[in-house]
Formats: structure tokens, C-alpha cells, sequence
């Protein structure tokens, strides 16, 4: 018993020790400048984690790059991730609980467009710049004032599909989109810009995130004899759809969204994969990118850099939140802490070469992209990805 | 390509799916003979089937059938440590907080094998090839077959187990009436135990199966289980042969509603002639008129 | 009895007198944010546990109420731009269509039956809520729903919409606690000893459990013309299969049968995942072991746990302090 109390004793003075060192410690290590505090919110669990981890991650690791290297006009960045797990109720929690109670200068994320659409209200009444990783073109078009986005839009990339195939003599195209935002999306820019280039949509079919079988969507398809068939949605369900067509024999060429420009697709698919043609940002090429093109710098060093530090294949979608946090960084240094400032700054930037194209933002534009430098079309051959023309 | 060979095609899908629905029910119905209670984990088992089968193919040497073996065998230990630490001590008759017991189980399985496998999904070799096999216009895939053997062989087991062992003729008994079943001295304890022993083998089982062909993620367990319990409730909650059948006729409606009406509205049409059905008949397909209260 | 409607009434109005100060102390817009979703969910489940404690009517569906609510108010306000109050009013009047429509036959099955028959009703809503684009947006969602107004005040700060919900939801308790104390109350506890002997004993049962469920439906639809107008947007995700296995947990984690049970369980199944965000990737993994805890150790839900702990606790006080004297 006596012993016991001894014990504890003991232990309790060696906690008080270590927390009276670790506290001089802190005290020791001045730290001359208030950190800049920047939220991050991403879908990190859910059914999009495939985006909210990557960019979690890209986040994590582009702040500890600019800590390391002194910080913002030596004010370190302190980075307040949360997840929203793809759900909106959830977004719009986080993202108040980041405003009002980290007071964060800006945020980076929603990861999804149903996330992000949610938050806009909020952001542009408390007046916090919020620069979006989601694809919808709804979300800078009409510019909203506080919102910014860094991924290409959906519109891009099928302007980019549609250009592709012309050179290919196909007419006739079916459609196979998945049941959520960013297949939605995507089916409605299929759709609408379709007559532009004179093609005809001969079916509109569509699965379920979770489905595993899409035989009877692709059956149905194969009696209508397009040319060719666009599949937009993200993993799982477009592997199956590749496997399902060899499955059916079905011989015409299979097109994808940039939703599966990862390795993720060519490994779950197998040898489907082979013959998927596919619009995507340079970062899936970049080893085979022309000396001359700006970008190539920049993308051999995340893809270098974030493989070091997470030890697995870089996806196209972390450069979203790297670029974001970039951007952040860059209007950070000349506004300080100050949000409208920040804002301002940011619309300023022209020509920030990033991972997911060159920016040039201007106040009629919060994306700041344009198709030809933010996509090339690849083909998937032998496993690897070759850049078409 | 003509009419009824793609409504051929779309039976041959149906069916696959289906065989794999039926199976789920099985599991959900063994439990709910032994316990009246619906686990809404039995999804979870089918995934960890399929994430424990591509673990252990990926990280060995092992010939599939091991690893096949292995990954049943783990699940199984689940089943029985759920039921051990969580329904079990739980001692209650009130099957609505054992429903909720279950459905923490599945998020807690889900949260373990996000932890353990990451988020993505991932894939498995084919067993035998994939190169499709034609048949009378249509064409299926050898993995489909192996999930309709798999499935025959699950049942014809089942059946066997329920009418030749001792065990599964006490199982029986416990279905009938736990507690006539425990005064001719049946371990009722026992018998709720080995269901979901049983439950998980053959979740796992069927998970494994399909890996090939579906792929797999640490959140497939939601779908699947929530398929499995519509099959059930269908066929008639308590049926096997209800179970089976239910499982199957839910593939076949699915993969006609996608075909011949509507691939966005498939779901809401398959679910619409169940409500048809339970609208018509109360306890399912073959199910029996004594129904069960909360 | 006086005495224990008295002493209802004494719970109500220190509830309500709390809920009044909470925003006097609490001005930070999240915590503000938290107790408006504790507010709407708390409506949510004070309904389904009418019909889940009181009647013994399962439904694994509710959150199609809650979406007809939601969307009804989202298209009649963002769409045809009509004012939000007579919207919410048309929400409810739908959603008891609907409920109608669902409920006579539903409601003739029993146990896993109508636990089915509400969660296939629930997934034919979401896929509706889904594929009808041209009405609702589809999966992207429906934008630009107005916040609602009182006269010509616009409640868009966090602190007078807390107010506007807990009118709402205290309301729905004082009713539901009505509803609980009356007629129809102790038929409906007696629906849910036996059904048979209720019938036996002159009660029209089948009527009797349609119209809790209507009434359960209504709280729904109203939460979600709450929710709708006040997170401005609303995408299918949120009235999935999921949110109505939620709603279930909540009724019974806070306990089944009683009316602050339900307001218990909201509110910590709310703020639960908000506290276990801390652990990043590992919360779902607390969530469900807590939840499994919850209710192995308290399968009655938290209010009876907690009731029958203090019990324990004051025996073993009351024996302790015996043995002393006596010894």
C-alpha cells in the first residue's frame, strides 16, 4: 500500500518535471511571428476519400515544405483540417467551427461540388476566401465573390473528349454516368455540349457508386451500336464498366472522365484497362512532358516530394489542395493577415504555374484555367499511360 | 443483337448477382432463426471476406485455395468473437438494442478495415481465367461460374448441416422454440454462437467469391448487406428456401429494371415490386404467418 | 396525476428556459450551428419515437420524410420563388399524402415486415430525389433556397434561427407530451403490450398507428423545411439509408418510450462525431464501439442507464450507510 503511494507519487513528479520542461522548452523556441492559421476541409473518410486524402496530404506536406523554408514572411503556416466525409451537413459544421471558432484567414476545400455548393452562402457572408478542390463549373460560374477553385472543370474536360473525337470519325455516342455529383456533372455537359460538335446521344445510362455489375446498362448500349461509349464517374464503378465490356466482347472505344486518372484505375481494372482513352491533368505524364513545357518542374517535384513522404503513387487529385495552398501562400505573402486583402491578392495572380495547370485569375475569372494547358487526352497502353494527340 | 439474347444477357447478370444476394440471405437468416435478430453486420462479413482473401493472395505465396480457406476461417473467428463479446453479454431479449448492437459492429468493421486496407478499393485475380464464355448469344464470365458452384455447394452444405448433424438439428429446435429447445437440454447459448459462426463462413465465403469480378473497398458492406436483408425480407424472413429464392428473383428484377426500363431508376423498381409483394403477402414469398414484434 | 402534469410542465419550462439563455453564454456561431442541428434532429426523433416507443411501429424510411420536407420547401422556394412559409405548409401537406399513400398498406405488417416496407419506401424517395433532375437537381444538388423570414426580419444569424428552431421543436415536445398523457396515448402504449388485446378492448388500432405514423411523418417534413432553409442547400446524400438508420439509433440510444429520451439522443449522437473528430481517421471506429457499449450496458437507452445508475448508487449508499449505524 505504502509502496504504492510512493509509486504514484513519483510518477506524478515526473509528470509535473516533464511538463515544466516541455513548457520552457516552448518558451525557449521564440517564435517572433504569429502563425497564419488556414483551414483545410476535405471528404478524408467517405465515400470520396480518394480525393479528400490525397489533398489532405498535400496540404500537410506543402506546409511543412514552406514552414521548413521560414514560412510566409517568416510567419509559419498552422494548417486546421477537418473532414467532412462527403456529407453537407457535415461541411457545413466544419467549416462555421473554422471561421468562428479557429478563425482561420482562408480555406481550402470542399473536396466535392455538393459540399462546396453547400458552403458558398456561408463563406461569402463571413467573408472568408475559400478556394474550392471540386470540380462543377457551378462553383465559379457565376463568380461568387469569396470563392475560388483550383481543379479543371467538368466542361474542360469534355470540350477536350468531344475535340479528341472528332478526329475519329465517331457520331453516335452512349453515355454511362455514375449516380452522384460529379457523374451528374458530367452527364449534363455530355448532354448539352453534344450538338456543338454534331454528335448524336444514343443512350443515357447510369449506375450507382457502390454498383458491381454493369452488364445490363452496357447490353443495353451494345443493341444501340454507338461508336463509341463515355463513361463518367470515379472508382470503383469505371473499372467494372472496362471489365464488364470485355466481358460482353464489346469492341468500340471506351472513354473515361479525369474522375480515374490514377494508377487506382489501371490496377483494378487489369488488362480492361488497356485501350481506355482518357482526359487528364499533365501530372499523369509529366515524366514524358516536353523539356519546354512550364509545368514540368513543378510536377516532378510534388510527384518526387509527396511519393517520398506518403510512400504510395500520386493521384491527380491532391494537386488541388497543393495548388490551393499555393495560391494561399503566394497572396498571403503581399496581403498579411487580412482576408479581404488576401481575396483581392488572389485575384491579382496571373500565370502561377501549379500541379493542375497555369493560373490566371482575374476578377471575371476564379478559376483561372484553360482546357488546352489543364488536360491532355492519354491513352491507357500496356498498363501505363501514353499521351494522344 | 436481338431481343432475347439480351434479355438473356440480362438473366445470366441477374442470376450471378443474385446467387451472391441469395447467399447474404442465408446468413441473415441463420442468425435471425437463432436470435430474432437481424445483424446488420452481415455485410461487413462479405467485405472482410473479400479485403482478408486479397490481403493474404497479395501479401504470400499462398495457392488461392489457402488463402480462400484462410480468409473463411478469420471470418468466422469475427463472427464468433461478436457474438461472444458483444450480443452475449448484451443478455437482452429486447431485439431492437441488439439490432443497434449490430449495427455499431458494422461501423466499428468498417472503421477497422478502413484503418487496416486504406480507403481505396482493390482487386483480385480471376480464379480461372477470364477470357468470356459464349452461350446462345450472351456471355458470362468462368469467375460467374465459380460464384453459382460456390453458392450450390454453400447451400447443399447448409442443408446437410440443418438435416443430418446433431448441431444443426439442434439449431433447428432453437428455431422452432428457444426454450423448449433448452429444457430438452439444447445450449441455446451454444446454438447463437455457432449461427454466427456459421453466418460469417458463409458471408465470407460469398465475398470472397466475387471479389474478381466486383472488386472490393472497406465500404462495399452496406450495399450488399442491405441487398442481402431485402432478399430475406422477400423470400420470407426464416425461410432458407425463401432466402434463396428472394435472393435470386431481387438479381434477375434488377438486372431486367436496368436493362429494359430504367438503369438510374433500377433500384426503385426492385424495391417497388418488394413492396408489391409484402403489400400482398405480409410475410414474404415463403415465409410463415407467425410474424415476430419488436 | 395533477401533480405529475405539474411536474411536466415544471421539466418543459425549465427545459425551455435553458434553451432561452444557452445564446447568451454561447455566442460562437459553431456551438450556435451544433444546437440548431441538435434542435432539427431532435425534432426528427421526437416523432419517430411516438411511433417507435409509443406505438411499437418500426420505420427505417424517415428520412424521406424529411427529405419531402426539405425538397418541397427547396423547389417551391429556390425554383417557383414562393415564400417559404406557405411552402412549408404545402411540404406538410404532401408528406402526409405520401404518408397516407405509404402508411394504410404499410402498416398492416409488422416487425421486420414494415421495417422493410419503410426502408424500400425510403430508397424509392432517395432514388427519386436522385433522378428527377429537372425537379430537384439531381445528385448536384439544389441551390440558392432563401432563409426564412419572420415579417420583414430575415433569419440569417445562427442565434435567432436557434430560436426559431427550439420554438419549433419545444412546441413538438409539448404536443408530443400531450399526445403521450391523453387517449390516444395510453392506446397507443396499449398497441404496443398487444395489439389483439388493444383491438379486443375497442380500440381501432389500425387507425390509431396511421395516424402516429402521419403525425411522425409531419415532425419530419417540418425538420426538413427547417433544414432546408437553413443550410441554404440540399443534395440527396442527406436523406440516404443511413440518415434513417441514424435517426433509429438516436430514438434508441436515448431510450425508447420517452420523450426526453429522444431529446438525449439527438443531442448526443449529434455532438458525439463532432468530439470524436479529434481522432481523425479513427472516430468511426470509436463511434461504433461506444455505440456497441451504449447498448449492451444500457439497453434502454441512455436516460433509463443513467436513471437505473443513480438508482444503484443511492441503494448501495443508503446499505453502506445502514451497515454503519448498525455496525
Amino acid at each position: 500500500m505504502n509502496k504504492g503511494k510512493v509509486g504514484r507519487i513519483q510518477i506524478l513528479t515526473m509528470l509535473l518535471l516533464a511538463i515544466t520542461l516541455a513548457w520552457s522548452g516552448c518558451a525557449q523556441k521564440e517564435e517572433p511571428k504569429a502563425p497564419y492559421k488556414i483551414g483545410g476541409i476535405f471528404a478524408i473518410t467517405g465515400r470520396a476519400s480518394f480525393l479528400g486524402e490525397p489533398e489532405r496530404n498535400s496540404m500537410e506536406l506543402l506546409a511543412e515544405q514552406i514552414n521548413a523554408q521560414g514560412g510566409v514572411n517568416g510567419h509559419p503556416i498552422e494548417l486546421v483540417i477537418y473532414d467532412t466525409e462527403g456529407d453537407a451537413t457535415k461541411a457545413v459544421l466544419n467549416v462555421n467551427k473554422l471561421i468562428e471558432k479557429d478563425n482561420v484567414l482562408a480555406i481550402v476545400g470542399p473536396s466535392l461540388s455538393g459540399t462546396t455548393l453547400a458552403v458558398v452562402p456561408i463563406v461569402e457572408k463571413a467573408q472568408v476566401p475559400l478556394i474550392s478542390c471540386a470540380a462543377s463549373v457551378k462553383i465559379t460560374t457565376p463568380v461568387k465573390k469569396w470563392v475560388f477553385k483550383t481543379p479543371q472543370t467538368d466542361v474542360m474536360a469534355v470540350a477536350k473528349i468531344y475535340e479528341y473525337m472528332q478526329g475519329q470519325g465517331i457520331k453516335k455516342i452512349a453515355i454511362l454516368s455514375v449516380g452522384n455529383a460529379f457523374g451528374a456533372s458530367g452527364r449534363e455537359q455530355l448532354l448539352q455540349q453534344a450538338p456543338d460538335y454534331g454528335y448524336e446521344i444514343v443512350a443515357d445510362e447510369k449506375f450507382g457508386p457502390k454498383d458491381t455489375d454493369m452488364t445490363p446498362q452496357l447490353t443495353k448500349i451494345r443493341s444501340l451500336n454507338p461508336g463509341a461509349i463515355i463513361c463518367w464517374g470515379t472508382n470503383p464503378g469505371p473499372a467494372v464498366v472496362a471489365k464488364n465490356m470485355r466481358q460482353l466482347g464489346i469492341e468500340i472505344p471506351l472513354y473515361q472522365s479525369h474522375g480515374v486518372a490514377s494508377k487506382k484505375f489501371i490496377q483494378l481494372a487489369g488488362e480492361a484497362a488497356d485501350g481506355v482513352i482518357l482526359p487528364t491533368g499533365k501530372i499523369l505524364v509529366a515524366g514524358a512532358l516536353p523539356d519546354t513545357d512550364p509545368q514540368k518542374p513543378t510536377l516532378l517535384k510534388y510527384i518526387a516530394d509527396y511519393e517520398a513522404k506518403y510512400n504510395i503513387a500520386v493521384s491527380g487529385f491532391g494537386g488541388y489542395a497543393w495548388d490551393g495552398l499555393e495560391i494561399l501562400a503566394q497572396a498571403l505573402e503581399k496581403a498579411g493577415a487580412d482576408r479581404a486583402k488576401i481575396r483581392e491578392e488572389i485575384e491579382k495572380i496571373t500565370g502561377h504555374v501549379g500541379v493542375s495547370g497555369i493560373f490566371r485569375f482575374s476578377p471575371q475569372d476564379h478559376n483561372g484555367l484553360n482546357k488546352e494547358e489543364a488536360f491532355v487526352m492519354v491513352k491507357i497502353v500496356n498498363g501505363d499511360w501514353q499521351v494522344v494527340q | 443483337m436481338d431481343l432475347s439474347s439480351q434479355i438473356l444477357q440480362y438473366v445470366i447478370s441477374g442470376i450471378t448477382n443474385g446467387a451472391i444476394y441469395a447467399v447474404i440471405a442465408l446468413g441473415f437468416t441463420i442468425i435471425y432463426n437463432s436470435t430474432e435478430v437481424i445483424n446488420f453486420a452481415q455485410g461487413e462479413f462479405v467485405m472482410l471476406g473479400g479485403m482478408a482473401v486479397i490481403a493474404l493472395d497479395g501479401n504470400g505465396h499462398l495457392p488461392l485455395g489457402f488463402s480462400f480457406l484462410l480468409a473463411v476461417l478469420a471470418v468466422t473467428l469475427v463472427g464468433i468473437a461478436l457474438e461472444r463479446f458483444t450480443i452475449r453479454p448484451a443478455k437482452s431479449s429486447n431485439p431492437i438494442a441488439l439490432i443497434i448492437i449490430t449495427v455499431g459492429a458494422s461501423i466499428f468493421l468498417r472503421g477497422l478495415a478502413m484503418m487496416f486496407w486504406g480507403k481505396d478499393s482493390l482487386g483480385l485475380r480471376a480464379f480461372t481465367g477470364s477470357s468470356p464464355i459464349h452461350f446462345g448469344g450472351a456471355t458470362l464470365i468462368p469467375q460467374s461460374l465459380w460464384v453459382l458452384g460456390v453458392t450450390v455447394v454453400v447451400m447443399a452444405a447448409l442443408q446437410f448441416f440443418y438435416k443430418h448433424t446433431i448441431t444443426g438439428k439442434a439449431m433447428r429446435a432453437c428455431a422452432f422454440n428457444r426454450r423448449a429447445a433448452g429444457l430438452v437440454g439444447i445450449g441455446v447459448n451454444r446454438m447463437v454462437m455457432v449461427s454466427f459462426a456459421l453466418s460469417a463462413a458463409i458471408g465470407a465465403a460469398a465475398g470472397i467469391v466475387i471479389v474478381p469480378i466486383t472488386l472490393c473497398g472497406y465500404d462495399v458492406g452496406i450495399m450488399l448487406g442491405l441487398k442481402g436483408f431485402c432478399a430475406a425480407v422477400l423470400g420470407g424472413l426464416g425461410s432458407s428456401p425463401g432466402s434463396i429464392l428472394g435472393g435470386f428473383l431481387l438479381g434477375v428484377l434488377e438486372a431486367l429494371g436496368a436493362g429494359l426500363i430504367s438503369s438510374g431508376f433500377k433500384d426503385a423498381i426492385a424495391f417497388f415490386v418488394l413492396l408489391l409483394v409484402l403489400f400482398l403477402r405480409p410475410s414474404g414469398l415463403l415465409g410463415s404467418k407467425e410474424v415476430k414484434r419488436f | 396525476m395533477i401533480r405529475f402534469l405539474k411536474y411536466t410542465w415544471f421539466q418543459v419550462g425549465s427545459f425551455g428556459l435553458l434553451l432561452a439563455l444557452v445564446p447568451l453564454v454561447v455566442t460562437n456561431r459553431y456551438y450556435l450551428n451544433v444546437m440548431i442541428f441538435i434542435g432539427i434532429h431532435t425534432l426528427l426523433v421526437v416523432g419517430l419515437n411516438l411511433l417507435m416507443g409509443y406505438a411499437g411501429q418500426i420505420s427505417l424510411g424517415h428520412a424521406a420524410f424529411f427529405g419531402l420536407g426539405a425538397y418541397t420547401s427547396g423547389v417551391l422556394t429556390a425554383t417557383y420563388k414562393l415564400s417559404p412559409w406557405p411552402a412549408m405548409v404545402i411540404a406538410v401537406v404532401l408528406t402526409v399524402a405520401v404518408a397516407l399513400l405509404v402508411g394504410v398498406p404499410a402498416l398492416k405488417l409488422t416487425g421486420y415486415y414494415l421495417a422493410m416496407a419503410t426502408l424500400g419506401f425510403g430508397i424509392i424517395v432517395y432514388i427519386c430525389f436522385k433522378e428527377l433532375v429537372w425537379l430537384t437537381g439531381g445528385p448536384s444538388g439544389l441551390v440558392g433556397i432563401p432563409k426564412l423570414s419572420i415579417g420583414t426580419v430575415v433569419l440569417d444569424e445562427p442565434r435567432t434561427y436557434y430560436y426559431l428552431v427550439w420554438a419549433i421543436t419545444l412546441g413538438a415536445i409539448v404536443l408530443s407530451l400531450n399526445i403521450v398523457d391523453s387517449r390516444v396515448g395510453r392506446a397507443l402504449r396499449a398497441i404496443h403490450d398487444s395489439e389483439p388485446a388493444a383491438r379486443a378492448s375497442g380500440i381501432y388500432t389500425a387507425r390509431l398507428k396511421i395516424w402516429v405514423f402521419v403525425v411522425s411523418a409531419i415532425y419530419a417534413s417540418v425538420a426538413g423545411s427547417l433544414y432546408a432553409h437553413f443550410i441554404t442547400f440540399i443534395s440527396p446524400s442527406s436523406f440516404d439509408f443511413m440518415f434513417s438508420i441514424k435517426l433509429v439509433t438516436m430514438v434508441v440510444v436515448g431510450g425508447m418510450a420517452s420523450i426526453w429520451g429522444a431529446v438525449f439522443g439527438a443531442a448526443t449522437l449529434t455532438v458525439l462525431p463532432e468530439v470524436l473528430a479529434v481522432f481523425h481517421d479513427f472516430d468511426i471506429v470509436i463511434f461504433g464501439l461506444i455505440l456497441m457499449v451504449v447498448m449492451i450496458f444500457m439497453p434502454q437507452g441512455l436516460t433509463r442507464g443513467a436513471l437505473d445508475l443513480w438508482e444503484k448508487y443511492r441503494l448501495q449508499r443508503d446499505v453502506a450507510g445502514g451497515s454503519l449505524s448498525g455496525g
